[in-house]
């Protein structure tokens, strides 16, 4: 099977918006992806016929709410190949995950012990580990990255040893689209005695990934970026480590019993999840991975690089223009500048013509600051953009440039 | 000139405009005129917070008159505080304290008044007014 783009893009109603009084071209899906009608319809069904609080709900309504959630969560452990579904923990999003995780862990480590960190990291899988490391004495280590906006493994290995505890490193890089080699990455810190969290709040939308295969030991994402609503995302941890780590919300939910004197926990993975969940968010993300899956990743992945591969080049045409991040494995994602002109320049420009980019440090100063710029312009593609619009927006740009100059 | 005259001036130049662009790139020539603040002022004490480019703004008065400088590192940032600028500098304090910014709006910029625009519109007019009380209070 292959793509068709054009009944693709008949399922997202927001495509037909106009912008300014142009038909909005939308680039900036690796800040948030758009939603298909399929999941739209998933959630008006929901408020609609069977919006209750789930779990330990006798009546009817309660009872279908907790069927449908648990049902999400069976779809996402299928969609990652997680080998429980108490594996699989709703959060609210990355950021949620990855904080549960550096909370966690914050009981675990000590004076000496070093956690690495990537250089091409998100600000969210920075500061957590910054805020753990305070706390427990622990040291922040980064593996630093090439020009190409590559990670250096060698250095990597050399900053592995027997106290390196924590890897965190992300998927793909959210400013760059940098792939990161991960299976090599967990593979050395395994040997190394270390655990691996890995961020895939960019990769998700694009692959999919075996966390058996992987052998990760967690794995983090969003629904928001995968054709699903904001505000819900899941942690993948193995069942060994979500045992060896502390609750990190007390409330409703992760509760087994509870006296003045003593509160016992909840089993997995209810213990993770205090409060009333955001149910229909869940249940919505498992309606965008059934949409993606039915179009398949495969196809998604054949149909990006297309996009990717064809703005590539018809963006280095451009007069002064600079690519950042030209890793030989990379998605959808390209962050560029023009000359000397200040990427919000750009950004502003292009709005006006209907055109949604990100422009900014993409919450990755460090990454700006290697390359000594205030930002980058990044446009970023999803399997319903087309090379039309890949046009559209380079004849823009240009224009936009020739005002700016 | 008072300060609505100035605003008055700046409307009806704006009303010539047909289109975004033509007012951009207005906004962009206006920009390349901004008074530049002083190198030396180009400090942390001076940046504006709440743009996503940098502005740096600087005020000194003279005989009951505030002045302003300023500079940006993105070009219609610049416009748009050369906008400000133009309407704030020379005034006496209490006039840049009494004065409202509802042209803003009228010249077809009113997408940039929002508090959540990365542009810091909000917090360049904020930071004018702050300049301005800090020298009439000298005044008192």
């Amino acid at each position: 099977m292959t793509l068709n783009v054009q009944d693709i893009r008949r399922d997202f109603p927001i495509l037909n918006r106009k912008v300014n009084g142009k038909p909005l071209i939308y680039f900036d899906n690796a800040a948030t992806s758009q939603t298909p009608q399929q999941v739209i319809d998933v959630i008006v069904d929901y408020y609609s016929n069977y919006n209750a609080n789930i779990h330990r709900g006798v009546h009817s309504l309660s009872q279908e709410a907790t069927d449908a959630y648990e049902q999400a969560r069976l779809k996402i452990q299928t969609h990652f190949n997680a080998k429980h579904s108490h594996e699989i923990i709703f959060t609210a999003g990355t950021t949620h995950g990855i904080n549960l995780v550096a909370n966690g862990f914050s009981s675990l480590l000590k004076k000496g012990d070093e956690v690495l960190v990537s250089a091409l990291e998100h600000h969210s899988n920075i500061v957590p580990w910054q805020m753990l490391c305070e706390r427990t004495g622990a040291t922040l280590k980064v593996i630093p990255m090439n020009q190409n906006g590559e990670l250096i493994l060698s250095e990597f290995d050399s900053l592995l040893n027997e106290n390196t505890k924590l890897v965190f490193v992300n998927h793909i890089s959210n400013a760059l689209g940098t792939i990161n080699p991960i299976e090599y990455i967990i593979e050395k810190a395994h040997s190394a005695g270390a655990a691996v969290l890995v961020d895939g709040a960019q990769s998700c939308p694009h692959l999919k990934p075996d966390v058996q295969q992987l052998d990760v030991d967690f794995y983090v994402c969003s629904a928001h970026k995968i054709c699903g609503p904001t505000g819900v995302g899941m942690l993948y941890g193995k069942e060994e480590w979500l045992k060896k780590l502390p609750p990190y919300q007390g409330g409703g939910e992760m509760i087994a019993e509870v006296s003045f004197e003593k509160t016992t926990y909840a089993n997995l993975p209810h213990k993770f999840e205090a409060g009333t969940p955001n149910v229909c968010g869940g249940i919505a993300f498992g309606a965008a991975l059934d949409y993606m899956n039915t179009i398949g990743f495969d196809n998604i992945a054949k149909y990006e690089n297309t996009l990717l591969d064809y703005a590539t080049e018809q963006l280095l045409q451009v007069d002064g223009l600079k690519i950042y991040g030209t890793a030989k494995e990379k998605t959808s994602v390209i962050s560029f500048n023009v000359a000397n002109i200040h990427p919000y320049d750009i950004g502003t420009i292009l709005d006006k013509m209907g055109i949604a980019v990100r422009t900014g440090h993409h919450c990755a100063q460090p990454i700006m600051d290697f390359y000594q710029i205030p930002g980058t312009i990044r446009a970023s593609f999803m399997f319903y953009n087309t090379k039309e619009e890949i046009d559209t927006f380079i004849t823009a740009l240009k224009k936009a440039v020739m005002m700016l100059s | 000139m008072t300060i609505e005259e100035i605003q008055n001036d700046i409307i009806d130049e704006f009303s010539m405009f047909e289109d975004w662009e033509e007012r951009y790139q207005y906004m962009i020539d206006l920009g390349k005129t901004l008074p530049l603040i002083d190198e030396k002022f180009k400090t942390e004490d001076h940046i504006i917070k709440g743009c996503q480019s940098k502005v740096w703004v600087h005020a000194d008065m003279e005989d009951d008159k505030v002045n302003f400088t300023a500079d940006s590192d993105a070009i219609i940032t610049k416009g748009i505080i050369a906008i400000l600028i133009r309407v704030f500098s020379n005034q006496h304090p209490k006039a840049i304290l009494d004065a409202n910014t509802d042209f803003i709006d009228e010249i077809g910029l009113k997408e940039h008044l929002s508090p959540t625009r990365a542009n810091g519109l909000v917090s360049m007019i904020k930071q004018l007014k702050m300049y301005a009380i800090a020298y009439q209070t000298q005044l008192n």
